[in-house]
């Protein structure tokens, strides 16, 4: 095993740091209120920092770093899949806007655009996605089909140039702050459940849809109810061959697991927790030479080491054509889990302290703890619960029959 | 970055595990504890013939100077075979002792016997009352002339009636720990057998008057503590990976006993209570496996190694037991027979989270090298 990033990948690992060093505002890394690897929608609680990081995200396009992965002729850099994972890491390490861990857009949708769209629909919606011009939601869990996505039951019926769509979605994570969904619908109601859906792009603008929010465990409107009712969506928005939906949501999913980690977020996290721990004291003793906070935090350290290790591999593994289906649903397992320990620890560590909820004198880290003990509920439960990959690992990856 | 093995080392790793499959199968563990011989020798000078034990050792001595990631490969093997064999003593702990030691004179009498198969060594640690760790030493060594007169008494001395010298760890008076190679034919020397679970053969070391020449030893004083410090991270890399070939193990197996076995008139791996258990044994082995990985890399580079050494060791320690039981779940009531291999698994992944340090005392090492 060999550990060693390339010359040219270390080169970019430096250049891209001192990007963000450079880049960001120096008090930047108090402005995000997110838990690492949660599916909330945290709002910050200044406005002027949405500005601040619209702006970084325009410098960032202009790097070429957005879709960094992606081929030179699609606005990408054609690099790596490791220094994808690069970017992904200090991104999230700096809880920097626009890394492919906050959007969907550039982290799955265009990925699968440059698989499985026609060349006119990669022309159509590729360089705006690149260019981080369009925002987009996923819309895929129904009412009835959460981890059962084959039942989705929103329907698409061919009318003259159109679908018309009727149904609805939940769990829509950010769909109002989103300009478009990337849908999955139900185009052949006979056919048998996987083998009669559809992946379509669907403007949240279209006449017929409307859009009720849904209140999260912290109080923000991060979900939203999305009704279709006669909605008409343009049947070239049609991604990937009609009924071959459930074929490519396999993959679609992979994308979403390894995209969305944001690992280098529980370092920072990490970093803010022990920064705690080794300046503040308890009962008039070092909170550091507390034994049980030790073990804690050394459980806690080697935890997000097999993150991180999960995380590079399911990388370099891609780069040699190598197949993580494994890795990848062990990486969300991980992650996921290690949000909630991570949460659980640090409130135990905290003691009454940890479940101030406003920031204060008294609240440790800005009272992000009660945030993350309540956000990483998400953790195990979105983009797949930690069931469904442990299914998946042990059915793709283990061979154990599906029964 | 490339996380897979090196071509090399998975040559090594495929004739590794056809050789052991062959030679060092579950009866052979049986018969070896079972039978008044200390560990199969015949199987061990098999072992030499294919360089296993100058593994890690330097072309001058007659080894092939590999590092500790190669010397994991075997390790990983040999855990998955269940071998009962002095290996790790000898190989993992005497051999990085004296590789690493600047007696040159010691190095040129045992290194090539070593790397030969010809000498078979175990390492004298732990005292009564003592467990992990260097702290409370009090077995000592006092020089007379030019040699040193040792006083002490050792536990859970693996494969003690079959070495031919002991490391032995204890303090001179005025310059801290000092280590020797004892001969073990030394007059002064008593073993008494300490039964473990693993089978390793484990005996009480009783030292009374035995004089060992100075040129046996090995390292005294900061050189000694910086020497034990580094063979200890060369020790617990190894028996992660020791564990990781024994988990590894239990996981295929398993896997394949559920996809075998009938029960309400299907295979029991079609059941997501199993399914799930075989994915969980599954992370943890990967998870196992890269943390291993990444400890044994940053000791062949030589880089500052202690953190990432003591989380393999005490995620392997904890990761080790609880995969097997998972196997003894999945298998079911023949697990607990004899006959079955499923116990040996149990045996080796708890005794090896006991050497060289368990979860607890590796995750104090984590703590201390996050600065706490």
């Amino acid at each position: 095993m060999d550990f060693t990033f390339t010359d040219k990948e270390q080169a970019f690992y430096e250049e891209l740091d001192d990007f963000l060093n450079a880049e960001l505002p120096v008090d930047w890394g108090s402005k995000p209120v997110r838990w690492p690897h949660d599916y909330a929608e945290s709002p910050m609680k200044d406005a002027k920092d949405y500005e601040v990081a619209r702006a970084f995200v325009k410098k960032v396009v202009a790097k070429g770093w957005f879709t960094i992965s992606w081929p030179k002729e699609y606005g990408g850099k054609g690099y790596s899949n490791v220094e994808q994972a690069i970017y992904d890491e200090r991104m999230s390490y700096h809880r920097a806007p626009g890394g492919s861990s906050g959007s969907i857009a550039a982290g799955i949708v265009g990925p699968m655009l440059l698989r499985i769209g026609t060349l006119e629909q990669q022309q159509k919606w590729i360089p705006r996605i690149a260019n981080a011009e369009i925002s987009m939601w996923l819309g895929y869990s129904e009412p009835n089909a959460g981890s059962d996505l084959g039942s989705v039951r929103t329907s698409a019926v061919e009318d003259g140039d159109d679908y018309v769509l009727n149904g609805q979605k939940c769990w829509s994570s950010g769909a109002h702050n989103a300009d478009y969904s990337w849908m999955i619908v139900r185009t052949d109601p006979d056919a048998r459940k996987h083998q009669g859906v559809s992946f379509i792009i669907v403007d949240n603008k279209t006449p017929g849809i409307t859009m009720r929010p849904v209140y999260n465990i912290l109080g923000d409107h991060s979900f939203n109810e999305v009704f279709m009712d006669n909605a008409r969506v343009p049947k070239e928005n049609l991604i990937g061959g009609k009924n071959k939906g459930f074929y490519h949501l396999m993959k679609a999913l992979d994308f979403e697991r390894i995209t969305l980690v944001g690992i280098g977020g529980f370092k920072r996290m990490f970093e803010e927790l022990l920064d705690y721990v080794k300046n503040n004291t308890r009962n008039g003793e070092p909170l550091g030479k507390i034994p049980s906070v030790r073990s804690k935090m050394a459980d806690i350290a080697t935890k997000i080491e097999v993150g991180y290790m999960l995380f590079w591999r399911t990388a370099e593994m891609l780069d040699r054509d190598q197949d993580p289906n494994v890795e990848s649903s062990a990486l969300k397992v991980v992650a996921t889990e290690l949000a909630r320990d991570m949460a659980e620890a640090a409130m135990e560590i905290l003691g009454p302290y940890g479940q101030l909820t406003e920031d204060s004198e008294y609240s440790p880290i800005r009272a992000m703890v009660s945030r993350g003990f309540l956000e990483s509920i998400s953790a195990t439960i979105g983009a797949g619960t930690s069931e469904i990959q442990r299914n998946i690992i042990a059915q793709r990856g283990l061979g154990l029959p599906r029964v | 970055m490339n996380l897979d093995l090196t071509t090399e080392q998975k040559i090594m790793q495929a004739s590794a595990k056809d050789f052991l499959s062959k030679h060092c199968h579950s009866d052979v563990s049986r018969a070896a504890r079972d039978a008044d011989e200390v560990y199969p020798l015949a199987l061990w000078k098999q072992m030499a013939q294919m360089g296993w034990m100058g593994i890690t050792i330097e072309e001058q001595y007659d080894g092939t100077e590999g590092n500790v990631q190669d010397l994991s490969v075997l390790m990983e093997a040999m855990g998955a075979a269940s071998a009962p064999l002095p290996y790790f003593t000898t190989v993992a702990v005497c051999g990085t002792a004296l590789q690493q030691s600047s007696n040159s004179v010691l190095k040129e009498a045992l290194l090539p016997a070593i790397a030969a198969g010809d000498l078979v060594a175990s390492y004298a640690l732990i005292e009564p009352g003592n467990s992990y760790g260097l702290s409370n030493i009090q077995c000592a060594a006092t020089a007379q002339g030019d040699c040193y007169v040792i006083n002490g008494t050792k536990l859970f001395v693996e494969y003690a009636r079959g070495a031919d010298y002991f490391l032995v760890v204890t303090v001179v008076e005025g310059s801290g720990l000092a280590l020797f190679m004892v001969d073990a034919s030394s007059e002064g020397i008593s073993l008494r057998s300490m039964p473990t679970l693993d089978y390793s053969k484990q005996c009480e070391v009783k030292l009374q008057n035995v004089q060992v020449a100075s040129k046996n030893l090995v390292a005294i004083g900061d050189e000694a503590m910086a020497l034990l410090l580094s063979v200890e991270q060369v020790a617990a890399v190894a028996k992660s990976a020791e564990i990781l070939g024994a988990i590894q193990l239990v996981t295929d197996i398993s896997v394949t006993y559920a996809k075998d076995r009938t029960q309400f008139d299907q295979p029991i791996g079609g059941f997501q209570s199993i399914q799930h258990h075989c994915a969980n044994m599954a992370v943890e082995v990967d998870s196992s496996r890269y943390l291993t990985g990444m400890a044994a890399w940053k000791v062949a580079q030589g880089l500052p190694a202690q953190k990432e050494v003591s989380m393999a060791k005490a995620f392997a320690s904890k990761a080790g037991v609880r995969i097997c039981k998972l196997g003894h779940q999945i298998h079911g009531a023949i697990s607990f027979c004899d006959e079955h291999d499923m116990h040996l698994f149990l045996r080796k992944s708890q005794s090896a989270s006991m050497a060289f340090g368990d979860a607890d005392y590796h995750n104090e090492k984590v703590a201390q090298s996050l600065g706490l």
